[in-house]
């Protein structure tokens, strides 16, 4: 074969993986609507010939336009950045407690030994039954929900941040000896970023349960959140705005998620773990 | 500067249970395993000293000590008059395996060698012309996950250069790399030694990298391990085993210590 031939086929061969990368990615957005349309559809079938008033099953169009509604009167926006707000203070106050003390019982046999079994014994309580406790102390508001959203981050981070920091490669401590490390530049230099992949792990799935644990935690002692809504939603017995309270808690949870996911690219060296 | 004294160091450690409860085995809780046993050994200002010795024997053991990360149970490791009780910017370890610190620049990582310098300017100027010696000029800002095998190496030899180091202590400098980055780290390491003239401790599984390199070569052996041979050598670099028939001899006999044969 000549040398233009070639030429011409390479190309040919990378347009053709071109387009089928394209057509990937493509397929990554159309399967998913294909999938929600079947559902919709059903959806829209099932409240049309089921039987069952629209006030037990909304149908999706009704949904849409409590949806509509919700939005206009901007309760829809009021409530998500209640709870945003909730579920942001009890994350950010379990960062602040859980990491330093993950490094420290990772690092300390004699305090992990005292500790670990406290942890141990206090993480599997789900966070809900705390919800007697956390009233009795913190009263109604935002207090108690807090409380309850930083008790669910916390534990599941302290384990993941203790684990990481235990399983640093010795190597790495031998070699800010060996470079005059002192302990704070020990800390900053080789603890913090070693454990960063693990703990951003973490920090994705304590997310999530942060966002699980509210809703329920704002179906007490507050009037405002999308737990809020769904509940006085239900006792004002519209289940399409309870539905529209759903869907929004999917909605951000997904987006909570890829923001987390997407942590990894502030920095280079994170896209690796050690 | 770099005299190492080694005199009459033992070295054990206590195994953990590994084996249930009420089996015979020899290694019970408590039960300490002598690794090393009355070592004594002296190494002289700039000299490449090359260590041999079967896997497990306390190659990296020995090296542990020198370098103060691990503590001797008897005896003691003395450099340049001085007992060593700890790491020491003054001698520097290149690991095994990479001992980069992986969410570090190639800069920043070398720059760890001038830690200890005030102005900026000089420390700048030391970093970069540690990195242009070992040829990662414009990898400057890569990972270490983004560099091959033999760049990690180099790196690292960079950084360990940059501290301006008394002595040089390298385990396996040539572990995992392919034949080719093999030779030509150990020409550089070679050609840096001709130098700067550091003391160098090599550990090494090739017995050409000992005769081609060392100025001294010791091969260590048995359980616990002892000194099986402490040889000087003074032939006139570039050496080839294949042309001097000393060097040749010492081969064979190198290789009998070790219990294998060349020619199979
Ligand atoms: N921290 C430790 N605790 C218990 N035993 C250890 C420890 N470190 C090393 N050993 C033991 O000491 C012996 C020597 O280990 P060392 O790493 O020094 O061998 P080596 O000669 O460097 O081997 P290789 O050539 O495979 O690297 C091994 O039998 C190992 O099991
Ligand atoms: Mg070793």
């Amino acid at each position: 074969m000549n040398r233009s031939a070639t030429h011409t086929r390479s190309l040919l061969m990378e347009r053709a993986s071109e387009l089928v990368g394209w057509r990937r990615g493509k397929r990554r957005i159309v399967l998913p609507l294909v999938a929600l349309a079947v559902i919709l559809l059903a959806w829209e079938l099932t409240t049309r010939y089921s039987g069952w008033s629209a006030q037990v099953f909304p149908s999706p169009s009704r949904v849409m336009r409590g949806m509509g509604e919700l939005i206009v009167n901007g309760m829809l926006l009021r409530h998500s950045i209640a709870s945003l707000f909730r579920v942001t203070a009890g994350f950010y106050l379990a960062i602040i407690f859980a990491i330093p003390i993950g490094i420290v019982l990772g690092r300390v046999e004699t305090l992990n030994l005292m500790l670990n079994p406290v942890i141990q014994f206090l993480r599997p309580i789900s966070p809900l039954a705390w919800i007697p406790l956390a009233v009795l102390w913190f009263g109604i508001g935002d207090k108690p929900a807090v409380f309850l959203i930083f008790l669910a981050c916390f534990f599941p981070l302290v384990v993941a941040t203790a684990i990481a920091a235990r399983a640093i490669n010795p190597v790495f401590f031998q070699v800010a000896a060996n470079f005059k490390f002192n302990r704070w530049e020990t800390t900053t230099k080789v603890i913090v970023p070693a454990i960063m992949p693990d703990v951003l792990t973490a920090l994705r799935l304590t997310v999530g349960i942060g966002w699980l644990v509210v809703v329920a935690a704002e179906m007490l002692a507050v009037r405002s959140g999308l737990g809020y809504l769904i509940l006085d939603s239900r006792n004002a017995l519209r289940m399409d705005y309870v539905m529209v309270g759903m869907m929004m808690i999917g909605l951000i949870g997904i987006a909570l998620d890829d923001l987390m996911r997407r942590l990894v690219y502030l920095h280079p060296a994170l896209q690796r773990a050690y | 500067m770099g005299h190492i004294l080694i005199r009459d160091v033992c070295k054990s450690y206590r195994n953990r249970r590994i084996t249930r409860r009420g089996s015979r085995d020899p290694y019970q809780p408590g039960e300490t395993m002598r690794i090393l046993d009355h070592i004594n050994l002296e190494f002289c200002e700039g000299e490449m000293v090359c260590l041999l010795g079967p896997s497990g024997c306390g190659k990296s053991t020995l090296l542990r000590l020198i370098a103060g990360f691990d503590m001797t149970t008897a005896g003691e490791v003395v450099i340049d008059g001085r007992k060593v009780v700890g790491p020491s910017p003054n001698h520097i370890f290149v690991f095994q395996h990479s001992g980069l610190l992986p969410w570090m620049t190639v800069w920043q990582n070398v720059e760890l060698g001038v830690r200890n310098v005030e102005d900026l300017r000089t420390r700048q100027e030391k970093v970069q012309e540690n990195i242009d010696m070992v040829d990662l000029t414009d990898f400057e800002q890569h990972y270490p996950h983004q560099l091959s095998g033999g760049m990690k190496r180099r790196a690292e030899l960079a950084r360990a250069l940059a501290a301006n180091p008394d002595v040089l202590i390298m385990d396996e400098p040539f572990n995992g790399l392919d034949f080719l980055s093999h030779m030509r780290i150990r020409e550089e390491i070679v050609n840096m030694h001709e130098l700067l003239r550091k003391t160098t401790l090599v550990v090494t599984h090739d017995i050409d990298d000992a005769l081609l390199m060392g100025d001294r070569i010791v091969v260590m052996g048995g359980r616990p391990a002892q000194i099986k041979l402490n040889r000087q050598l003074d032939f006139p670099h570039p050496r080839d085993p294949k042309k001097n028939a000393a060097l040749g001899d010492l081969r064979d006999e190198l290789f009998l210590m070790l219990g294998v044969s060349y020619a199979v």
